[in-house]
Order: structure tokens, then C-alpha cells, then sequence
């Protein structure tokens, strides 16, 4: 992610400029001028917006100032491989549309090297979560096409298939596949090996964390006591901030919702003050980043299965969070499962912003404060301003059954009861 | 009971579909003289819900749009404690269309009624016994409705004895009501039929054990006649007793759905009726297909075709995951089949048990119920006279779709957006509802008109081309108060003494 403050009055032209990008209301032209996102083969899904925050009174409840903070330019991308070839891409392909969006923001100097300037404006994620680690946007595009190829085949050849045993049928569309792969009609990649690079990367982390858990449990278990007697009294004493949202400000939210099966989701507030919040939301966002990495990157975050791709980022000195994910459904759906299926989760993150819902023990309740929750969400959202999607129409759950087709078919030979189950993807 | 329901308060809908009236026109007003308008709705003989030895010769129940509201003078403060789907209305924003499926030819444009000046203010649903209806009209109308009213239109039903159009047993699912309140809202590891009473009745308890967003009115002398807000000390309850109705008028292509299912099964009568069984979700008697039956919680023993879930039925072989009442109640519990115990939910909380592809991706239903008060329009039109080419029809078929909710957006759009609308319900690819799908392309997926039956084999049977078999014809949401909070709802547009004057020189 690139963030870098908005120079100041040039908001609303930054917003034409992004607007400028647009096919429909808020999801960009994939061959816009400015970024033609559909020439970069890597990437899965990117944004753009305006990190305008009206919640920043709320501090004031506190009887705390209420602070300024920079209104950002933020530009996400989730992408395959490197940060840095990404760059290098980005620079080729759209580094005049780069300048000229940057040249909305404090102290971009266009004739300064867009490279080093990117660098020094990138902020990483305190917690990203990757719906099925490794899969390439390549990887989705020729899956989705084999599942269709394999569709009409089966419309073509039912019967057929419906007289052999489930096992021959399985070897039938396999010999299909093989043709049309071979006529030039079908490709399917094999997949790169993971770069040593990363795969040492994380494996240090994997082992790392927990050791580090483990030095430090003498530690956090003298404090814990202390802990729940600091935490239930903040969660007594602060207070809840949940009004409804202005019609004006869920217009402006809705008129870029549903129009792909898939919508994005950006939102920020503020921490509750004090550091007792800060390093509570550090350590827990520290070991989220963990499960995401070793335990949830194959196809759930916990119950959800609908997220692509989703990230909490710190601002201003852990003083703020920003939130944003990619995932299927209606917002409605997004919250029904966010509240029933993983309230606990959204309460230790965001329990710890200003005006959420009151949680007790970090834990429980919060989101199931149905109705105040949904205002809190709504009320925190933002716009995002350009949104781009490389494979509208595939939801995260369509991904990961042509990832089990395709995975079938490259078994040499399947039981009947195994090709049977496999069939009933298709 | 800490919080009992006064029954006389509700209006008689929540509790009664009165099935044994079986005449019924629903009229859609404007507002004439909102004075007028007021003093006809104050004074009307609205049925409550009181249980009567013998149901009624004859009931009234009487809705408000916003735009009625408005219309009657209710002030913008207490318009805006109402929900915001109620606020900005059916077709009020194009985000809305698209999640309802109104897109394409459901697009509100087309629409015959509740579009910008056709949007009913007020909406009085007229019920009597076979052949009282007329009567019943006239007296109830009464000299001062030609000055309160103009009639936009008065939707005709049809008594189709408990079909609907297409030929199948309809109403068979509805949700138990919790008048008692003896439910206490708590995780539900098994699908359960009762509903807390605040999902279909505002001022109760709903599902999360929480009172759904409504008017409160700081108590004064001007709002006496109100309930007290059991959750708010002080309060008025505007919303007490009433809720949301949600009503679409719904064309039905009778002769376009058994033509094509016909033609699908190539003339052959068992085939026809185990295709269109599937689509629907039960047979024509409103049998489900072959399903493990069971106790369900909340369902009554002279129920047996509502007592199963789809536990038994995970790889949709006996009802095909599409089918209509599978789409519109997939009765899930809160957590996959087999889940028991605090350690085996903790485990499922966590994602630490290993699912299937399609194992846990829906939601659970309980927060998700609705309460059907429909009723069918146009004369009956049996399979084959839909099947002879020249049967002469030249009337509408359809429903007047009717649901109440205490929250729309949670229960109403959800079950139609997330649903029934849905082209990737439940891990399904290029399908929408078999019977209200609109078959419009999205982003993507430029086919959404197929329809996958699962078999034994493995290789499922994919029906493709659904032609569009209804069309929405209008629709709005309407507020149903309380009879307390509607008599309060009239008392702002008091005639002036000028009216007055008016009046009486004419």
C-alpha cells in the first residue's frame, strides 16, 4: 500500500482525477489511462481512495482535542510475486498516470524518482489475510476457463458421460482437457515453485512467533490479572458512539456497491485512546497475522469463506486503523457473517476503536449488538473512489472449486466414490 | 411475562392470514385531504388481533408508505426513527434494484404502480367472506372517503384454494411466533421453526435479544395514547406492535413456465411433474422431495410437510440446492450439521474442523424469516390448459406477494438479495431462482439462467435457458402500526379552522 497526505485543497480535483478512472460509479475501467490495471497479469484486485475520516470528533468524547490528522491518498494492490517487480511494472506501464495521480499529494516533485518516492511513502499492513495463499491471478483466469470448458462439454456429452462408471468419466474429461490443451484452447500453467526467498521468510516467521510467544508468557501471564482488571474498566467507561448514518453518506456508499458479485470494503476510525488500547490491538493484530499466514490462508478466514483479500493497516503512529477487503455478496451478507459467525473476531480488532459497540472480555457481545454495529461499520466506511477487480464474476468460493476441478484432473486416476464427489463440482 | 402482547393493539394480520375470508381487494391510495384521510383511518373499523370463538365475517388492516406519512403531517424527526430501507423505499435507490433483482424488465421503470406519483400513500387491504366483499367496501367507505382518497388502484385476489398459479401448495413455511416470549435468544445448534417475537413485532425481543430500531417520542401529554418503550424509560413506542409489510405484485407466465418445463421433459407427464417438482422445491401437494423427516421445534404435528430440514440432503440429490424453497429457507441452524457441544463449536468458530466445499457457507436462517400474508390474483389456469396452444388467457396470473418483517433489510432483502436473487447461492454458478430469477447477466457471468440438478452419477443435470417466468409489476414498502401508533400517526393534520370555513361555505 502507498499513502501519502493529500496536499492541502486539492482533495476534490485528486477525486475528478479518480473518478476519471471509472467505467461505472467507483469500479475503474480496466484499460483506463491513467492505470490500465488489465495489462498487469499479476494482480488480483486493487483501490484508490481518499482517506477522508468524519468520525475524528468522536475523540472528543473523551474529553481529548480532537486532532487533525493528514487526509491520504491510498492506492492498495493485491498482486503475485514481489513488491518490487510490481513497482517496476507499474512504472512501466502507468508511470505517467502515477505521477500525475501522486502530483496530488504534499511534496511530490515530478521530476523526483517515482520509485524512491513510492518507496518511502509505503505503509505495510499490521494483519493481511489472503483467501488460498500461492494462487496466482493467472492461475484463477485459466481455472475459471477450464471449468467452463468442462461445463459445456458435459452439456454436450451427458449422456455419454451418464453411461460410464463415475472413474471413466473422470478419465474421459481428463482426455478431453489434454486435447483442448493441446489444440491451444485450454492452458493450464503449472504452478511456479515458491521462491526460496519466501519460503525461508516464512518459515522464520512460523517458528519465530511462538517462540517469541513463549519467551514472553511468564511475562503475560503475571500481567494477564492486570490486563482483565484494565480492560473491563475501560470497557465500562468508554463509550459507545453509534448514530445512524446521513442518507447523504449511504447514497454515497451504495451507488458503488453490487454491481460485481464481489464488492469492496474500506473503513477507518481512530483507536481509544491511551496505550493500553494500542499494544492490545498491536499484540492481537500481531497474532492474527500469524493464523492468516499459517492457519486461514487456504480458502477460510476462520467460518468466512467470501474474503479475497483483506488487510488492517496502522496510521499516524498506531493513533488509527484502516481496514479494507475484498469480498462476495451484499454488505448485508458481509456483516450477517461478520456478527454471526466470526463476531469475536471483528470484536478484539475493533472493539478497541473509538465508539464500537461494548464488548465484555474483548470477546463477546460487541457485534452482536446487531443494529449498533452495522451503524458503526456504515458510519466508518468510506468511499472507495476507484476499485478494480481482475476477475469480476468469480466469487472467492468459484475460485476454490475450479482450483479442486483442475486439481482432480491432473490425478492420474480416481474410485469410483472419489470421481463421483469430484463430478459433483462440475 | 414481563413485556405481554395487547392483542388488541395488533393489527389482526401478524397473527391470522385470514384464509377463511376468502375474497380480498388491496387498495393503493393517495392522500386527497390528509384532514380527511386522518379522520377516515382514526375512525376505520381496523381488525385487531384478538382470537375470536369464529374468525370474522370481514377485516381491514391498514399500511403507510413514508410518502404517506409525509402526507399526513408526521413530523420529519419521527419519520426518521423508522427503519432507512422503509425511509428511501422498494425501487428509492438503484443499489436496492439491483439487489432485489429489479433490474431488466422488473426495472422499477416499468413498473405499473409505486414509482414516483405512483407510489401508494396508504394501502387498505379489505378482506370478507365469499361474496361480502362488495358490500363490505361500500360500508366501510363511508361519505368522507371520495374527500380523503384518490384510489390509485384496487388489486384484485383470487381464491385459488391455497394454489398458487403455477400449481403448487403454497404458504406451507411460515415462521412460529413467539407471542409468549418464552424464547430467549441464545445460539441454535439445531434449524429450529419458532422466531422471537421481535423479528415479525416491534417492541419485543428479537433474535439477538434486542429491540429493533424504532420512534421513540420523549413522553409527553400529545403522545398519552402511546405504549411505553419496554427498552427506553421515558419513551414512547411509536413502533410498538406494528411493523414492516413488504409488498410486490408478482405476474406469473403460467402457460411460459409449463411450456417450457413440458418441452424440457419432452411431453411426458411424470418427467414434466418431476422437473417442475424440483424447481419448486416440493410436489404439487406441497410434499417435500424425499426427505428424511423429523421433529422440527416450532412446527405442529398437522404439519408433517414442514417437518425436515436438509441435513440428510448435503450434495442436493433429492432437492436440488437451487429449488425455490431451498433458496428461500435453507433451514440452517447456526452451525453445520453435527456440530454439539461447547468444544466442537469453539473448534467451528475457529476454522479448525475440516469442511467441505460446500459445508458452512450459509447463513443461519433464524435470522432470516418471513411472514407470507400473500394472496394470488387472475383466474386459475390448470397444466394443460397452459399446455393447449390456443386455451384462450387473456387475463393476468400472478401473486400479491405480501411478507411482514421487523427489519427489512435483515430479513426481507436478505432473503431476496443473498438468496433467491443470488447467482452464487450456495457455491452455484450461472443460476438464479427457477421460478423468480430475472435471468439478467452480471458482471462476469453472462448466463444466469440454468438450473443444476444433482444425481446419484455424479454428473449433475444442467436445465439451461429458464426464460423469465415472473415479472414484478410494482411494489412498496409499507409501515403496519400498531392501531395505538396509528390513531397517533392521524392526529397531526387536524383540519384548520380556515379548512373549516372552506367547508362549510361549500
Amino acid at each position: 500500500m502507498v499513502l501519502a497526505p493529500v496536499a492541502s485543497g486539492r482533495v476534490n480535483e485528486l477525486r475528478r482525477v479518480l473518478a476519471s478512472m471509472n467505467g461505472l460509479p467507483g469500479t475503474a475501467d480496466p484499460h483506463n489511462a491513467l492505470i490500465p490495471f488489465a495489462q498487469f497479469e499479476t494482480l488480483h484486485f486493487a483501490r484508490l481512495l481518499v482517506l477522508e475520516d468524519e468520525t475524528l470528533d468522536d475523540i472528543t468524547k473523551y474529553g481529548l482535542p480532537r486532532v487533525n490528522y493528514p487526509t491520504y491518498l491510498a492506492f492498495l494492490a493485491d498482486f503475485d510475486g514481489d513488491a518490487s517487480a510490481f513497482v517496476d511494472e507499474l512504472l512501466l506501464k502507468a508511470g505517467g498516470g502515477v505521477t500525475r495521480i501522486f502530483s496530488y499529494c504534499e511534496g511530490f516533485e515530478p521530476t523526483a524518482d517515482l520509485r524512491h518516492w513510492i518507496e518511502a511513502h509505503r505503509a505495510s499492513p499490521a494483519t493481511a489475510y489472503v483467501n488460498l495463499i500461492g494462487r496466482t491471478s493467472r492461475q484463477v483466469s485459466e481455472e475459471a476457463a477450464l471449468h467452463d470448458s468442462l461445463v459445456s462439454y458435459v452439456a454436450q456429452n451427458s449422456a455419454n458421460l451418464k453411461s460410464m462408471s463415475p472413474g471413466s468419466a473422470h478419465q474421459a474429461m481428463a482426455q478431453y482437457v489434454r486435447g483442448e490443451q493441446h489444440a491451444g484452447r485450454l492452458t493450464l500453467t503449472s504452478m511456479a515453485a515458491t521462491p526460496l526467498a519466501w519460503r525461508l521468510r516464512n518459515f522464520v516467521n512460523l517458528v519465530g512467533v511462538p517462540l517469541v510467544l513463549l519467551l514472553l508468557t511468564p511475562i503475560l501471564l503475571i500481567y494477564l490479572p492486570f490486563f482483565l482488571i484494565q480492560l473491563r474498566w475501560h470497557e465500562k467507561n468508554d463509550p459507545e458512539i453509534a448514530p445512524r448514518i446521513t442518507p447523504a453518506h449511504a447514497h454515497q456508499l451504495a451507488i458503488l456497491e453490487d454491481h460485481d458479485v464481489t464488492n469492496q470494503f474500506s473503513a477507518m476510525g481512530s483507536l481509544k485512546p491511551g496505550v493500553f488500547r494500542r499494544w492490545t490491538l498491536v499484540f492481537i493484530l500481531w497474532v492474527i497475522d500469524y493464523t492468516a499466514r499459517h492457519i486461514y490462508g487456504r480458502g477460510r478466514l476462520a467460518r468466512v469463506s467470501t474474503i479475497h483479500f483483506a488487510r488492517w493497516v496502522f496510521l499516524d503512529n498506531k493513533k488509527r486503523l484502516l481496514f479494507a477487503s475484498n469480498y462476495d455478496g451484499s454488505l448485508e451478507s458481509y456483516m450477517d457473517d461478520f456478527i454471526n459467525k466470526v463476531g469475536f473476531g471483528l470484536n478484539v480488532v475493533f472493539g478497541n476503536g473509538i465508539g464500537y459497540p461494548r464488548t465484555r472480555f474483548l470477546l463477546l457481545d460487541g457485534a452482536k449488538d446487531e443494529q449498533k454495529f452495522k451503524y458503526v461499520l456504515r458510519r466508518h466506511e468510506l468511499a472507495t473512489e476507484v476499485w478494480y477487480n481482475a476477475h469480476p464474476g468469480l466469487t472467492a468460493l468459484d475460485r476454490h472449486r475450479n482450483m479442486l476441478i483442475r486439481e482432480g484432473l491432473e490425478k492420474p486416476a480416481m474410485s469410483d466414490e472419489e470421481a463421483r464427489l469430484w463430478l459433483q463440482l462440475i | 411475562m414481563a413485556n405481554p402482547v395487547d392483542y388488541s393493539d395488533v393489527q389482526g394480520l401478524l397473527r391470522f392470514g385470514y384464509n377463511s375470508l376468502t375474497e380480498a381487494t388491496f387498495l393503493l391510495l393517495r392522500i386527497r385531504d390528509a384532514a380527511a384521510a386522518s379522520a377516515w383511518i382514526a375512525a376505520a373499523p381496523i381488525t385487531n388481533a384478538i382470537e375470536l370463538d369464529q374468525a370474522p365475517a370481514t377485516a381491514l388492516q391498514i399500511a403507510i408508505t413514508r410518502q404517506g406519512l409525509e402526507a399526513l403531517r408526521v413530523p420529519a424527526n419521527v419519520i426518521a426513527g423508522l427503519a432507512d430501507e422503509f425511509i428511501s423505499g422498494m425501487c428509492g435507490e438503484e443499489n436496492r434494484s439491483r439487489r432485489l433483482g429489479d433490474i431488466g424488465a422488473n426495472a422499477p421503470e416499468y413498473w405499473r404502480w409505486g414509482v414516483g406519483e405512483k407510489i401508494p400513500q396508504v394501502l387498505a387491504m379489505l378482506y370478507a367472506r365469499k361474496g361480502q366483499l362488495a358490500s363490505f367496501a361500500e360500508t366501510i367507505k363511508g361519505p368522507s372517503w371520495q374527500v380523503a382518497f384518490d384510489v390509485l388502484d384496487a388489486l384484485p385476489t383470487s381464491d385459488l384454494q391455497g394454489v398458487e398459479p403455477f400449481g403448487f401448495t403454497d404458504g406451507i413455511s411460515q415462521p412460529t411466533l413467539d407471542w409468549r416470549q418464552l424464547r430467549t435468544a441464545a445460539t441454535q445448534a439445531v434449524y429450529t421453526n419458532d422466531s422471537c417475537l421481535g423479528e415479525f413485532l416491534l417492541g419485543y425481543q428479537n433474535e439477538y435479544g434486542r429491540y429493533t430500531d424504532r420512534p421513540l417520542l420523549p413522553a409527553t401529554a400529545s403522545n398519552a395514547g402511546l405504549l411505553d418503550a419496554p427498552d427506553a424509560p421515558g419513551m414512547r413506542d411509536l413502533g410498538r406492535n406494528g411493523t414492516y409489510l413488504v409488498f410486490r405484485q408478482l405476474q406469473q407466465d403460467v402457460r411460459g413456465f409449463w411450456q417450457f418445463v413440458n418441452g424440457q421433459a419432452k411431453g411426458d407427464t411424470p418427467a414434466r411433474e418431476r422437473l417442475a417438482g424440483a424447481m419448486v422445491g416440493r410436489t404439487r401437494q406441497g410434499d417435500p422431495l424425499e426427505m428424511a423427516s423429523g421433529a422440527i421445534a416450532g412446527v405442529g404435528k398437522s404439519m408433517p410437510s414442514n417437518q425436515f430440514n436438509y441435513d440428510s440432503d448435503a450434495d442436493g440429490r433429492r432437492c436440488p440446492f437451487g429449488a425455490h424453497i431451498r433458496r428461500a429457507n435453507p433451514r440452517n441452524a447456526d452451525f453445520p450439521a453435527g456440530t454439539s457441544g461447547l468444544f466442537s463449536e469453539l473448534l467451528h468458530n475457529l476454522g479448525f474442523t475440516k469442511v467441505g466445499f460446500r459445508e458452512d457457507i450459509m447463513s443461519s436462517t433464524r435470522f432470516h424469516r418471513l411472514l407470507r400474508r400473500g394472496r394470488e390474483y387472475g383466474p386459475g389456469l390448470s397444466t394443460e390448459q397452459a399446455l393447449q396452444p390456443d386455451y384462450p388467457d387473456s387475463q393476468e396470473h400472478g401473486i400479491n406477494f405480501i411478507c411482514l418483517n421487523a427489519n427489512i433489510s435483515r430479513q426481507f432483502e436478505f432473503v431476496q438479495g443473498a438468496w433467491l436473487m443470488n447467482t452464487k447461492f450456495n457455491g452455484m454458478n450461472g443460476e438464479s431462482d427457477p421460478l423468480l430469477g430475472n435471468r439478467q447477466p452480471i458482471p462476469g457471468c453472462p448466463v444466469t439462467s440454468s438450473f443444476l440438478i444433482p444425481q446419484e452419477h455424479g454428473v449433475a443435470r444442467r436445465v439451461e435457458g429458464l426464460p423469465r417466468f415472473v415479472t414484478v409489476r410494482g411494489g412498496a414498502y409499507f409501515f403496519l402500526p400498531g392501531l395505538r401508533a396509528l390513531k397517533f400517526l392521524c392526529s397531526y393534520a387536524k383540519p384548520s379552522a380556515d379548512e373549516d370555513k372552506i367547508r362549510a361555505v361549500n
